[in-house]
């Protein structure tokens, strides 16, 4: 059997690349290293009867249209619109917002009623902006130092939107372009229990803090699912996130696309400086016309390739690429629902809980990650998607998902030393958890907890980097993962990249892996 | 999910229909029988009971509170005597309005403000510098409007206030029994018709006592959908129906100014400055791109064409809101109908549209889009000045 193109790793962006492939009539195959599909968008059944989203845990921004080109409701795709955003506080009911705006209002004018009538304004204005993002995550990033007629085209296309856009707006873009999140949101709101949940998402996946200059323009992505067709951005995947995945593989393999799992790839094989197909841990070669890698910059050109086989600066370049993890997960079963003082039922627990009672807060937590440790109050998002998806847990009990932040992978005493802080972090976090939700250690059945460390070992992402990378501004658009090479191209000919270290980026979005597979159609390689 | 209101024991044990609609965030009642029309009906003939608590209600306080108020207002409230009450809009810096409501003026240094949308963070970004205190005192007052020819009787029979002598609007401090309230001679129907506040706690009271004395009137407990009509027929607009506030609106053409929106007579410029004044001043100079008028749909062509597909005309049984296209006689579109109504009293098909002013003149013939057997027509609509129902009651 010869393929066209060999797709090293079977993550959504890998799956979504090889079912565009396929499409096109190209013969596919997909290899990953585990015996699950899906990278970090993975479940896992880790305790009898409990489904986990082992890793990333919602889907933001999936393209609308890869949806519709690759009929993945036909394949099992059901996306479930998270309903709620609750910040509970340890001696008050808390925050939490919800769908219908007049009672996000009212819970918001607890705390301040200026905020509470200003919080839709900032929707607005956020929702206006997004529209110029929308266009940068729906098409290759314009480089602004070629010459190139395409690229020039591109970067006129681009202009003109902002030319066509209110100088307000454009203002407005420069503020969060350079600014922190909290700085920004100080410009709109008073009361610390709302700015502080809204300001994490400048923060998720980086090592930066919520204070931290550049981070404001991460906000956008909150709003830019209104303007999507997508509506309500943040939502679960039917399954966990792994049942995304499996869409993408079920679509990918009825187009054709051979899907191999337990297939992992020693190195790309090179021969006079050209990708001529993969070589196996187990020694089998495969040989194609051209491969495509949805790992992460770092292990695609320092372990795949190696670096003797590329350019110094290159390799110089990659090598800078910031991957620094600073997140963990604890995943954990427990027998009943946990309660929030002064919150009955569970509505305020159908969407994401966040642990985030305010700026100093967050703030103290990145002091202690700057100098090497784990947060020992750190920021924690919870969710329960079994409240909406019974499929997950039986009946009764749950499954609890908790995004940590910080957990720096770079820890003083050494990365190698997290297994033995394994435990003492996760401790941190159930106690933590316990201080809003008095007696939340009881309910615990079982616990998972997952260092940077782990996530590098168990999903092969470099230095535990969610996102294959920080989404942080020099990194993104024209420079990701670095400047010349942010067109899915690599300086390998016929060794093509579609993963999260591409542009537009980390997130369940696929759009890395449809815009590989358009720009590799597009070359004429195949 | 809505809250209720404080009169919601009652309103709730009077909705047969089970129909609510969500009002600012409280439950509203849409009609409390079999439909809108015996309400519509009591409003012109003799009282229908609303509550309009849900309206945002603004207390201000304080020896600026003159000053503050006419800082942001179209009008100068400042010279707003005690006990009168007086229509307002305000605007951003560009002169678009950003809500219209009422302010009233309790005594020398109090004053209440009515609003359509939570508006505390607009006023809190021109406090600095005056000695004022602002309250939001939505939710501390329950409020019903009682329109209707009967309406005066009913209040001075529940309450111990002399509305012979309450002028339109002007407002006074009364008692319901041994409860403390105030009545205003206000509404929004283009009727006699008065509005009750009183504090939430004694709302229930409040309510019992005015449909007590109401059952020797013909009083109907109203909803919505007929107030809805009324507000046709008295050509009030609506904010969030007619105009949408400059604060939702992502485009600039969404906005309007007050003088789009017939709104110009609360607009007064020869004054201090005030919020919108500059933006203002140079479109009075300049004109207007727009206007808000009345329309009345030609009757006759509506049954020809009807009649066309062997129908009878069909008409909106209770007021709509979604839009229609306006065009001039060429097919050029000139703007459009936000909301409209049949008239059950004029027994006229009516419109409220904002147009190109060049076609704004009472008289002018145009075309509304109507769409007759699932097919878009036209039918002529002629310029009518507002409002188009006008009974000398009203000003009583």
């Amino acid at each position: 059997m010869s393929y066209d193109a060999a797709i090293i790793g079977g993550g959504h962006n890998g799956l979504v690349c090889a079912a565009y492939l396929a499409k096109a009539g190209k013969k596919v195959v997909v290899l990953e290293r585990r015996h699950v599909l899906g990278g970090a968008a993975v479940t896992e059944e880790l305790y009898p009867g409990f489904k986990f989203s082992v890793a990333s845990y919602v889907v933001s921004l999936f393209r609308p249209g890869i949806i519709r080109d690759l009929d993945l409701p036909a394949h099992g795709l059901e996306l479930l619109p998270l309903e709620t955003a609750f910040t509970p506080l340890q001696d008050d009911m808390g925050l939490c917002r919800w769908v219908d705006p007049e009672r996000s209002r009212r819970e918001i004018a607890r705390f301040s009623v200026r905020d509470s009538e200003i919080y839709p304004e900032f929707g607005l204005t956020m929702t206006k902006m997004a529209r110029f993002a929308k266009g940068v995550i729906d098409s290759p990033a314009p480089d602004p130092a070629s010459l190139k007629p395409s690229e020039l085209l591109e970067l006129w296309r681009f202009s003109d939107e902002l030319r066509n856009a209110d100088p307000e707006s454009l203002y407005m873009h420069l503020k969060l372009f350079t600014m922190s999140s909290v700085d920004f949101l100080d410009q709109w709101f008073e009361s610390d229990v709302l700015k502080a949940p809204m300001s994490v998402s400048g923060i998720i996946g980086t090592y930066l803090g919520v204070r931290s200059p550049g981070t404001a323009y991460v906000l956008l992505h909150h709003y830019m699912g209104e303007i999507d067709g997508a509506f309500r951005s943040w939502g679960y995947s039917k399954g966990g996130t792994g049942g995304l995945s499996l869409a993408c593989a079920s679509a990918a393999e009825a187009l054709g696309a051979k899907i191999r799992t337990e297939a992992p790839v020693d190195h790309v094989l090179l021969e006079n400086g050209r990708a001529r197909g993969v070589v196996l841990e187990n020694g089998d070669e495969i040989r194609t016309k051209t491969v495509v890698s949805s790992c992460d910059p770092n292990l695609t050109f320092l372990s795949l390739v190696g670096e003797e086989n590329l350019d110094a600066d290159f390799v110089t370049a990659i090598k800078r690429y910031k991957l620094r993890g600073s997140s963990g997960k604890v995943n954990l079963a427990v027998d009943r629902l946990p309660r929030f003082p002064g919150r009955d039922g569970s509505a305020h627990l159908r969407g994401d809980i966040a642990i985030a009672p305010g700026i100093d807060y967050l703030e103290h937590a990145y002091d202690e990650a700057k100098y090497g440790d784990f947060s020992s109050r750190p920021y924690i998002n919870v969710v329960i998607p079994s409240v909406i998806d019974p499929s997950l847990a039986p009946p009764g009990k749950h499954v609890v998902s908790c995004f940590v932040q910080y957990a720096p992978y770079h820890i003083k005493e050494g990365a190698e030393h997290w297994p033995a802080k394994r435990e003492a972090f996760g401790d941190a976090v159930v106690e933590t958890l316990a201080e809003y939700c008095p007696g939340f250690e009881e309910s615990i059945l079982y616990r998972q907890v997952l260092t940077p460390w782990d996530l590098e070992q168990q999903f092969g992402l470099t230095e535990g980097n969610i996102f294959q990378g920080e989404l942080s501004l020099e990194q993104l658009l024209f420079q990701r993962p670095t400047a010349g090479w942010a067109r899915y191209r690599t300086p390998i000919r016929n060794l093509w990249m579609c993963g999260s270290g591409t542009h537009p980026g980390g997130g369940i979005m696929g759009a890395c892996g449809q815009l590989a597979a358009s720009a590799l159609l597009g070359s004429g390689e195949l | 999910m809505p809250i209720p209101s404080p009169f919601h024991s009652r309103t709730s044990a009077l909705c047969h229909s089970m129909l609510w609609k969500d009002w600012a965030g409280y439950y509203a009642v849409r009609y409390y029988a079999d439909c809108h029309e015996p309400e519509y009906f009591a409003f012109r003939h003799s009282a229908g009971l609303l509550d309009v608590t849900p309206l945002f209600k603004y207390e201000v306080h304080g020896p600026d509170a003159p000053s503050f108020l006419a800082r942001i207002m179209s009008r100068n409230v400042a010279k707003l005597k005690v006990g009168r009450v007086t229509y307002v809009c305000w605007c951003d810096d560009q002169g678009k309005v950003i809500d219209d409501g009422t302010v009233s003026r309790l005594e020398k240094h109090y004053y209440r403000v009515t609003s359509a949308e939570p508006s505390m963070h607009w006023f809190e970004r021109f406090r600095r510098g005056y000695d004022i205190q602002i309250e939001d005192s939505t939710t501390r007052l329950g409020a019903l409007s009682l329109q209707g020819p009967s309406s005066r009787a009913i209040l001075e029979d529940a309450s111990d206030a002399d509305l012979g002598a309450l002028e339109f609007f002007a407002l006074t401090p009364c008692r319901f029994g041994h409860i403390d309230g105030w009545i205003s001679r206000t509404g929004y129907t283009g009727d006699l018709g008065y509005e009750v506040w009183v504090r939430s706690e004694d709302a229930e009271a409040v309510y019992d006592a005015v449909m007590e004395a109401g059952r020797l009137h013909a009083i109907l407990p109203a909803g919505l959908d007929a107030l809805d009509v009324a507000r046709v027929e008295a050509g009030f607009v609506m904010n969030g129906v007619d105009y949408f506030s400059a604060h939702h609106c992502l485009i600039e053409d969404r906005k309007s100014s007050p003088y789009e929106l017939n709104l110009g007579w609360t607009v007064k410029l020869d004054r201090a400055p005030f919020v919108g004044q500059e933006a203002l001043r140079r479109e009075l100079e300049s004109g207007s791109d727009r206007r808000f008028v009345g329309l009345v749909i030609d009757w006759d062509e509506t049954e020809r064409l009807f009649n066309s597909y062997g129908l009878p005309p069909e008409l909106p049984l209770s007021a709509w809101r979604d839009g229609r296209p306006i065009y001039a006689r060429d097919r050029q579109w000139i703007g459009m109908a936000t909301s409209g109504a049949w008239s059950p009293t004029l027994k006229q098909n009516l419109a409220l549209a904002q147009i190109r002013s060049e076609f704004a003149e009472p008289g002018t013939r145009l075309q509304i889009e109507v769409t007759a057997e699932y097919r878009r027509h036209t039918v002529t609509a002629t310029v009518a000045s507002l409002p188009f129902f006008d009974p000398p009651r009203k000003r009583a």
